[in-house]
């Protein structure tokens, strides 16, 4: 009986594959329609929210804060997109997501997009069938000592022992670099990072490694943080962005440049404070064609013409955002480094919107 | 010459004297229990020990040096533990994210579980048999109260967390899982053989799979058969999924307490003349519930705590919020706190029930043993 439940199942999963398969063929078949279709863009706009996949807790990324409300690098970009969407950031259903059922509910259509530190893999993107829209955070695998050792770059840090979290990518990573570059360590592996970093803090080894912007946060922890220091050096590529499903196009190309507006924003200059007085038009036919004074970018997006101005004004642009819930003057006290605009030296570096 | 005469016996009463020193008051209580032998005295001496090395350091970190009051973890100096948070986010430690204006609804229904729960739980309540009909309708009213609708503001069971969660989620288990668990344990013994297999079947694949599992394929695997737009709510699949596993665990518990019971009671009353749900009513449960008393009471406890798990599915339970709160960089490193009330809540609650048992055990204790 069960078995015939379960082909019964197969039988109509096959079918509907079958028939979207066809729905899929007649559409590449038939000529661009005029008005672009998505139909997230449509759910969305029907439901009048977006369901957008957050972490159950990361420092800076995503967090409650005294009020109850979720707020962080990751939250911002959602409220965004939301503002681009709909013209409200505040209409978004958040869905808090583990490491374990992320992709689970990206596939599913429990949520429209994913934005929950995610590093962009090819197997991923591929295999699991997903669009990464862009990077909006370059993460990697860093190191903390104490100021007192005297080490400038990791290089210095010959014979040091070194805690890590076992079984993770961040031990192989450490292995790797440290026999390329011929300095020796003693690893003192440790089961989860919050014992690694209070290993760290009774002295057991000199250093410690884990993700960069971890990193920070836990220099925060620390009584005295201004007797630890973050190395320059960043041993292996974390690109985190948001995601979304693969096989709705026009979707996918929202979200893109949803991100792509914020970090031009930076670029020209438009903050949450002065994008309404931009808005009313300026000199500057880039910021125009942005804000939407000049051209028709949000028509061909399926957006109104002034969402890039509600995007902005959500949360501000990439720099507000960073430097809110990542930057100087939060605890986490994170540098732009890479982060930064392609012109002041790091590797943000947006599309042109024309 | 004349001889005394020899007693061997006392002629007259001896005094009243104390008993030994070393046999009464705390010495002899001392001796008795703590020093009697080397090896018991051993043991003492090192348990003393490890009481000394732990309990006063803890002490002093978590009451004499502890900071209740503060903005944030940067307004705790000092060694101790900074307990700050509770002042700024207990709130959201009882309610989760249930609007505030809104919270008297939970503490309404709070209030009037008590009454709902009180003819059940205790013997000598006045109007016992208003009150059972009054938590008969509890459930209908409290899912009203929490959720809103028919006048009252709608809130999403999203925003349900915290304690409330954790009470909402473990009292629906507790409740539900009981007869569930009977009807099981009656259907694994019953001679229809189609209500018997189902039993077993249903027993042995929910035992044999973890909780953590089920709540997984209640959150990921539906959704995919499911069509889009049937949204089931996310509270009611954990409500529905723990019941299930708790239920399995409850109809063997319960299976123990029938097997238990002498043939000669289900002879006896078929001689009487009642029928199955008769005979089962009136003879053979009350005897059988009697004695899986522990073994119930035990089941709930392990469903209470398991109500934790919940934050696999992104739903925020105490201790769920607890890690979400020291993700705020304003209350980064505060682990060691947020568990330790944690724990503590979890202890309060699951000894209440089992000192509940334990009374219950006495006040039914009518055995020949």
């Amino acid at each position: 009986m069960k078995m015939k439940t379960l082909s019964g199942i197969a039988v109509v999963a096959s079918a509907l594959l079958i028939l979207t398969a066809c729905d899929e063929a007649k559409e590449a078949a038939a000529p661009a329609p005029a008005p672009v279709k998505s139909a997230t863009l449509d759910d969305i706009r029907a439901s009048g929210e977006l369901k957008c996949g957050i972490n159950t807790g990361l420092p800076g990324f995503a967090f409650t804060d005294d009020k109850g409300n979720w707020t962080g690098f990751d939250v911002a970009y959602c409220r965004a997109l939301a503002g681009a969407v709909l013209g409200d950031p505040d209409k978004v259903k958040w869905v808090n997501l583990t490491g374990k059922n992320r992709f689970p509910a990206l596939t599913s259509g429990e949520i429209d997009v994913l934005s929950r530190n995610t590093t962009w893999t090819l197997s991923r993107d591929v295999d699991l069938g997903f669009t990464f829209v862009g990077v909006n955070y370059y993460d990697g695998q860093g190191f903390i000592g104490r100021t007192a050792l005297g080490a400038k770059s990791l290089t210095e840090l010959d014979g040091a022992s070194i805690c890590i979290q076992t079984g993770t990518t961040t031990q192989l990573n450490l292995a790797d670099f440290f026999r390329v570059n011929k300095i020796s360590y003693e690893p003192v592996p440790i089961e989860t990072n919050e014992e690694a970093r209070k290993a760290y803090e009774a002295e057991r080894c000199d250093a410690y490694t884990t993700d960069a912007s971890g990193l920070a946060a836990t220099r925060s922890t620390f009584p005295d943080p201004k007797a630890h220091m973050i190395f320059p050096e960043i041993i292996s590529k974390e690109p985190l962005g948001p995601l979304v499903r693969q096989g709705d196009d026009q979707w996918a190309d929202v979200a893109r440049w949803t991100l792509n507006a914020l970090i031009n924003a930076e670029e020209f200059g438009i903050t949450s404070a002065n994008v309404d007085e931009l808005a009313k038009g300026t000199d500057n036919p880039e910021i125009n064609r942005m804000l939407g004074t000049e051209g028709s970018l949000g028509k061909m997006l399926g957006l109104n013409k002034d969402w890039a101005v509600h995007a902005i004004k959500a949360e501000g642009n990439y720099s507000e955002i960073f430097e809110r819930y990542l930057g100087k003057n939060t605890s986490l006290a994170l540098d732009r480094g890479l982060n930064a605009l392609w012109k002041d030296g790091g590797i943000l570096y947006a599309a042109p919107m024309r | 010459m004349i001889h005394k005469p020899f007693h061997r016996t006392h002629t007259d009463m001896l005094g009243e004297r104390p008993a030994p020193l070393a046999t009464v008051g705390v010495m002899g209580w001392m001796r008795a229990n703590l020093f009697s032998s080397l090896a018991n005295t051993v043991l003492t001496v090192l348990a003393i020990y490890l009481l000394w090395v732990s309990i006063p350091p803890f002490l002093q970190w978590a009451i004499f040096d502890g900071q209740v009051y503060g903005e944030n973890r940067f307004s705790c100096k000092g060694e101790g533990a900074c307990w700050a948070w509770l002042d700024q986010r207990i709130g959201q430690f009882l309610y989760g994210f249930y609007p505030s204006e809104e919270t008297w609804r939970i503490n309404l229904a709070l209030v009037l579980l008590f009454p709902a729960l009180a003819p059940w739980l205790m013997e000598n309540v006045p109007g016992k048999r208003y009150l059972r009909w009054f938590s008969v309708f509890y459930p209908i009213i409290a899912v009203f109260l929490l959720v809103g609708g028919f006048g009252l503001t709608e809130v999403s069971t999203d925003a349900l967390g915290g304690f409330t969660l954790n009470l909402v989620v473990g009292l629906a288990g507790i409740v539900l899982s009981l007869p569930v668990g009977i009807l099981l344990a009656l259907g694994r013994q019953s001679r229809l053989p189609l209500i018997r297999w189902f039993s077993i079947i249903f027993i042995e694949v929910v035992r044999g799979v973890p909780l953590i599992t089920l709540l997984f394929v209640s959150n990921i695997i539906l959704p995919i058969f499911l069509p889009a737009d049937v949204a089931l709510n996310s509270v009611a699949r954990v409500i529905v999924m723990i019941t299930a596993f708790a239920s399995a665990y409850m109809a063997e518990v319960i299976r123990g307490g029938l097997q238990a019971i002498p043939k000669g009671q289900y002879e006896a009353a078929q001689a009487m003349g009642l029928g199955y749900w008769q005979s089962m009513r009136l003879i053979i449960l009350p005897q059988a519930l009697k004695i899986s008393i522990p073994g119930i009471v035990n089941t709930f406890i392990g469903l209470f705590k398991d109500t934790t798990l919940v934050i696999v599915i992104g739903l925020f339970d105490i201790l769920g919020i607890s890690r979400a709160m020291v993700s705020n960089p304003d209350w980064l490193g505060l682990s060691s706190e947020t568990y330790v009330f944690v724990s503590l809540f979890f202890f309060v609650v699951c000894f209440a029930m089992s000192r509940y048992s334990m009374s219950l055990e006495r006040k039914l204790d009518t055995d020949q043993r």
